[in-house]
């Protein structure tokens, strides 16, 4: 196995046994991303220089002491909606297509006081609104397992930068589903935590009340490890939860003995493709040669997860984006001819149409008339799914699902139909809706050799269950950093 | 429900976008059909049901009031299409 190729632990172990340096792993993947980078078209900038040379920094400094901490001397990449000074931050939009924050975001800064190696900033959806990628403004990143699919969204840049091994680990962002179902779509691991686990200051904002940062990775102990490394109050985000410090990786191999595990046949609805249903079914039956307990549970209310969602997610981008206005930061268009028609020409220029359509989706709903049939109504939705959630957790400790609907679709298959591209979340949404964590893992292969995910949902907070419960299915499955077909030919 | 082209052009000047003829038409039918699917929400009888805004009871989120540095008027207007004396530029308001 080559070097780029290797989990974050592996090279843990060879960079402490001093059998590599930073410099001959970071060499790897910046090799790596020169020869593949144009097929996959990850990133949006890259940082493989500065990287070079902060790995030289770093190995000069390793060899006067016998201890480095985990993540010390990786490489890694950031969605491009994570504010790193100096370094221009577009959201994939040319609304701030010169945007060059004057600040960090914190996770940013967590990663480089933990010795992270920055790569470059990766490729979403413009301001994260999509599942697919394909709404930025500057290029389609391809699927590394066919490279004419999509490799998912909003943070499809991050979930192939993992994939195709030009990152060890990236940084993405959910709403909706845009950690988990890229993760699904590229064969990678991917978690939403916990609402408020980890700071949001310097994210920038689409739905307040949804987004959460979380990782990439190759498989389960480096979710572990990238979750050690952000997780932690921050004074900076109001939102953010003051909580005791917890080690990730102290019971990831305890295993699932007498675990709780439901199922609820509302995940398991119209539009599956049967052979991610078929693969859902293999990992049930493997969790009970585990010695979990698989149990029964139904939500009553499932179905009006999605409407809700985008009724709320709209909302509070359409407040969220009123800030891109031409006058302080990013574009302004170049001719207008008062102060409103300024407003007008930036914003119609500058944004998208998805992006346009979520500012007008958002704005009808929250406008006179129309606020409580749609923006109140889906606030209570929020509750009733709450509630379905604790009453399902009440019986279980993790639920299993399908991550999304089907396996990564054609690129430009959904693109003419939002609806149609905003049912691939149906299965994502709840979870950010309740503020609950969930993880993504690979559990198959479809007909086509395309990745199949898996998702495990837990009450608030319980990251440390989940992790345990993917890590055991990952080893007994042996599906664990699994190599899309662009790493074995190129 | 259906959305007439009245109505996209009066919620186009609240989000103050502005759209082509085209655009106007094509989004009456794509938020159209968004709202159809949502109409399903009002099947669901929420009378007695409180909103949740946020998710975790964090509420009163306080801090000590202390001077700390912030950023410079110079690192504030950096990114300013147009600035001027210290302050971003608009275009004139009041004749």
């Amino acid at each position: 196995m080559e070097l780029y190729q290797k989990t974050i632990h592996e090279i843990n172990d060879l960079l402490d046994k001093k059998e590599v340096t930073v410099t001959e792993v970071t060499q790897a993947v910046v090799n790596r991303i020169n020869a593949v980078e144009k097929n996959t078209d990850a990133y949006l900038s890259l940082q493989t220089e500065e990287a070079l040379e902060a790995a030289q920094g770093l190995d000069t400094e390793l060899s006067g002491r016998t201890q480095r901490t985990p993540l010390e001397g990786i490489p890694y990449g950031l969605k491009d909606n994570m504010c790193t000074r100096g370094i221009l931050t577009t959201c994939a939009s040319k609304m701030l297509y010169n945007f060059n924050p004057p600040y960090n975001a914190e996770v940013y800064d967590r990663l480089s006081e933990a010795g992270g190696i920055l790569l470059g900033k990766t490729n979403m959806d413009e301001f994260a609104m999509g599942s697919s990628t394909e709404n930025s403004a500057y290029k389609k990143t391809r699927n590394p397992w066919d490279l004419n699919k999509v490799p998912g969204g909003s943070s499809g840049g991050s979930a192939v930068a993992v994939a195709a091994d030009t990152a060890f680990y990236t940084l993405g962002s959910d709403t909706g589903g845009s950690i988990r179902q890229p993760a699904s779509f590229c064969g990678v691991v991917g978690m939403k935590p916990t609402y408020g686990l980890v700071s949001r200051y310097g994210l920038v904002a689409f739905a307040s009340s949804l987004d959460q940062i979380g990782p990439f990775t190759k498989d389960v102990e480096d979710c572990a490890l990238v979750l050690n490394a952000i997780v932690g109050h921050d004074a900076k985000d109001s939102t953010s939860l003051n909580l005791e410090k917890i080690d990730y990786t102290n019971n990831l191999k305890q295993g699932v003995k007498g675990l709780k595990i439901g199922v609820a046949k509302e995940f398991f609805g119209e539009g599956l493709q049967p052979e991610v249903r078929k693969s859902l079914e293999e990992a049930i039956a493997i969790y009970k040669t585990l010695g979990a307990e698989i149990v029964d549970v139904s939500f009553q209310h499932l179905d009006y997860a999605l409407s809700a969602y985008y009724m709320i997610s709209s909302a509070e981008a359409s407040s969220n984006l009123a800030r891109y206005d031409g006058i302080r930061y990013g574009f302004r268009a170049e001719e207008y001819s008062d102060l409103v028609d300024l407003y007008k020409k930036t914003r119609s220029q500058g944004f998208g149409d998805e992006v346009k359509r979520r500012i007008m989706l958002g704005t009808y709903a929250l406008s006179s008339g129309y606020y409580d049939a749609y923006y109140k109504k889906a606030m209570q939705v929020r509750t009733i799914i709450k509630a379905d959630f604790d009453q399902v957790f009440g019986g279980c400790d993790v639920l299993l699902t399908p991550t999304a609907p089907t396996t990564a679709f054609g690129i430009g298959e959904k693109t003419s139909n939002p609806l149609e591209m905003y049912l691939t979340d149906i299965y994502t949404v709840p979870v950010n809706i309740a503020g609950i964590p969930g993880i993504s893992i690979p559990c198959g292969l479809d007909n086509s050799g395309m990745p199949i995910g898996m998702q495990l949902l837990g009450p608030i907070l319980s990251e440390e269950t989940l992790l345990k419960a993917a890590w055991a299915f990952e080893q007994e499955s042996g599906l664990t950093n699994l190599k899309a077909s662009l790493g074995t030919e190129v | 429900m259906s959305l007439t082209r009245e109505d996209v052009t009066y919620v186009a000047n609240l989000a103050r976008l502005e759209f082509s003829e085209d655009e106007v038409t094509a989004l009456a039918d794509q938020l159209g059909a968004v709202l159809d699917y949502a109409e399903t929400l009002s099947g669901l009888d929420t009378s007695h049901i409180k909103a949740t805004e946020h998710v975790l009871a964090v509420q009163n989120v306080f801090r000590e009031d202390e001077i700390k540095s912030c950023l410079t008027n110079e690192e504030a207007l950096a990114n300013a299409p147009e600035s001027e004396a210290g302050c971003f530029k608009v275009p004139r308001v009041m004749e």
